[in-house]
């Protein structure tokens, strides 16, 4: 299955070309997107999804569904990149070791369970 | 424009039933209303049902026409999806047709089956609530979400888990003498703080159960009671949908709902109220954390004041504002597609007197009702009123 926009999305950020969108009034959002989502302009420009975000909030998730049944127990985070904020499970540490305000950058990873690509919020 | 009653409720009990299907529980919740409302069957115009995960949980869609004939009614019958608010906004559209003269007479509620699924499959049938692309693919579970907002709670305003504890504590003591209740067992705070976690901050005990059950109403408008002399003293004098964007990260905060804000503000504005007014409120408490949200949503607290409020026994059955006198969803158990009704349906009981719970609540005259979707990307509020 392809998922228009998502799929280009993540391709990017595995390439180091993260990417976010930006209307003129400085909201950021994820596509796919006909329209911002906090405001309704159509004039949505591709802007660089900043290197570095921090961590805002978090869980350390006991319980997954199916589909994380081999990543239990796995962190998932909310953190912030500027205009935009990003939600991911976090690698490179333990979930035990996750605090807010932690620094993070964007990543693709595998899902150890689906084998499908997963947006990884990788401890800097 | 006219008034709606609620001229009967009916509940089934609230909890385990792996020898019953969906079916067999919204028919009993729809006979127990119909006898109650004493309305004669053919005056029933319409049926507004509420499920949200019927498809997955019994491979059942097109529910609602099912539903009608285990109500024994011939009549349009139309299913409402908006996850764990779907029975709240069946019986908002429900009002709205009674409201505009199209209806006399509407049957509204809903059922959900839970617990004939797997605790995995369960957790994935929930987390459907969320954006698919950003939040499930990420690893978000319903517990998860509500774990991400009680953190960022606890960074922007302060609280512990301490805090949260004693609402669990708080409705597990309500739900006691309720019959249709799933839990009737009283907890600790210390049980709450010690039990295993399932998506820190939220332990197994700030959480909802998996349940099974159904939820009906027997809406009517002033004209129809009158003529039929019917004994229905509560009415619906408000009613109000807010919405927000669907993923957690793309709201401006992340333990703010103004979804409720949104639908309070409209709720009372179309009942001539204020939150002042409010003597009771029964509101979506999935996580202990949600019943904290709620009330500030509902402007009964500022935001950050809420989370010490069952802590300091205000929200408790004796304090000044009861909350969840049912036991919440917390401890009466959360059958998503059923909640928004059993929530009407409790504060109805609770206003004419009836509930085991009444009398805590004596000279209340203003019941409000708080049922959520998802993380609150949609919220139904309603403003119930008795005749004294
Ligand atoms: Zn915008």
């Amino acid at each position: 299955m392809t998922d228009a926009g998502y799929d280009e999305w993540l391709d990017a950020v595995d390439d180091g070309e993260g990417f976010y969108l930006a209307c003129p009034e400085g909201h950021g959002s994820l596509p796919p997107r006909r329209v911002c989502p906090h405001c309704g302009s159509a004039d949505l420009d591709h802007a660089d999804l900043p290197t570095a975000g921090t961590v805002e909030t978090f869980t350390i998730c006991y319980v997954g569904g199916p589909d994380f049944a081999d990543e239990e127990p796995y962190a998932t985070a909310i953190a912030d990149f500027g205009d935009v904020r990003l939600t991911g499970v976090v690698r490179g540490v333990d979930p035990e070791e996750v605090t807010v305000g932690m620094p993070v950058e964007a990543a693709v990873g595998t899902n150890r369970t689906t084998g499908d690509d997963l947006l990884i919020l990788r401890a800097r | 424009m006219t008034g709606v009653r609620v001229a009967g409720v009916g509940l089934t009990h609230f909890g385990r039933h792996p020898e019953r299907t969906g079916r067999d529980l919204f028919g009993e919740a729809a006979l127990a209303a119909r006898e109650e409302s004493g309305v004669d069957p053919e005056d029933i115009e319409s049926i507004n049902y509420g499920n949200f995960m019927g498809s997955l949980a019994e491979r059942q869609g097109h529910q609602a026409p099912l539903m009608a004939e285990m109500a024994g009614l011939q009549c349009p019958a139309t299913r409402y999806e908006e996850a764990c608010a779907s029975a709240g906004v069946a019986i908002r559209e429900a009002v709205r047709a009674v409201r505009s003269g199209e209806a006399d007479v509407m049957l509204a509620g809903g059922c959900e089956r839970m617990t004939n699924l797997s605790t995995a499959d369960v957790t994935e049938g929930l987390a459907t609530a969320a954006d698919e692309l950003y939040e499930i693919r990420a690893g978000m579970t319903f517990p998860g979400a509500y774990a991400l907002m009680a953190r960022a709670y606890f960074e922007s305003f302060g609280g512990e888990r301490e805090d949260l504890a004693h609402v669990a504590v708080k409705n597990h003591d309500n739900a006691l003498p309720n019959e249709y209740a799933q839990f009737h067992r009283a907890i600790t705070v210390d049980e709450v703080l010690d039990a295993p976690m399932v998506s820190d901050p939220v332990g197994l005990l700030d959480a909802c159960p998996v349940t099974d059950g159904a939820s009906a109403l027997v809406l009517v408008s002033d004209e129809y009671a009158e003529a039929n002399g019917l004994d229905a003293p509560v009415s619906i004098t408000g009613s109000g949908q807010g919405g927000d964007n669907l993923a957690l990260h793309d709201r401006e905060h992340l333990a703010v709902t103004p979804a409720t804000e949104r639908a309070a503000a409209e709720a009372y504005d179309d009942a001539g109220c204020a939150a002042d007014d409010v003597d009771l409120v029964e509101v979506h408490d999935c996580f202990t954390i949600a019943e904290v949200l709620a009330i500030e949503g509902l402007g009964f607290y500022d935001h950050g004041e809420g989370i010490g409020a069952a802590r300091r026994g205000e929200t408790t059955a004796t304090g000044d504002l009861p909350v969840n006198l049912s036991g919440g969803l917390k401890a009466k158990g959360h059958p998503v597609g059923a909640t928004g009704g059993s929530q009407i349906a409790e504060m109805t009981r609770l206003l004419r007197g009836d509930h085991p719970n009444s009398d805590h609540v004596e000279d209340a005259t203003v019941g409000v009702t708080h049922n959520a979707g998802g993380t609150v990307a949609s919220a139904v509020v309603h403003v119930l009123e008795v005749d004294r």
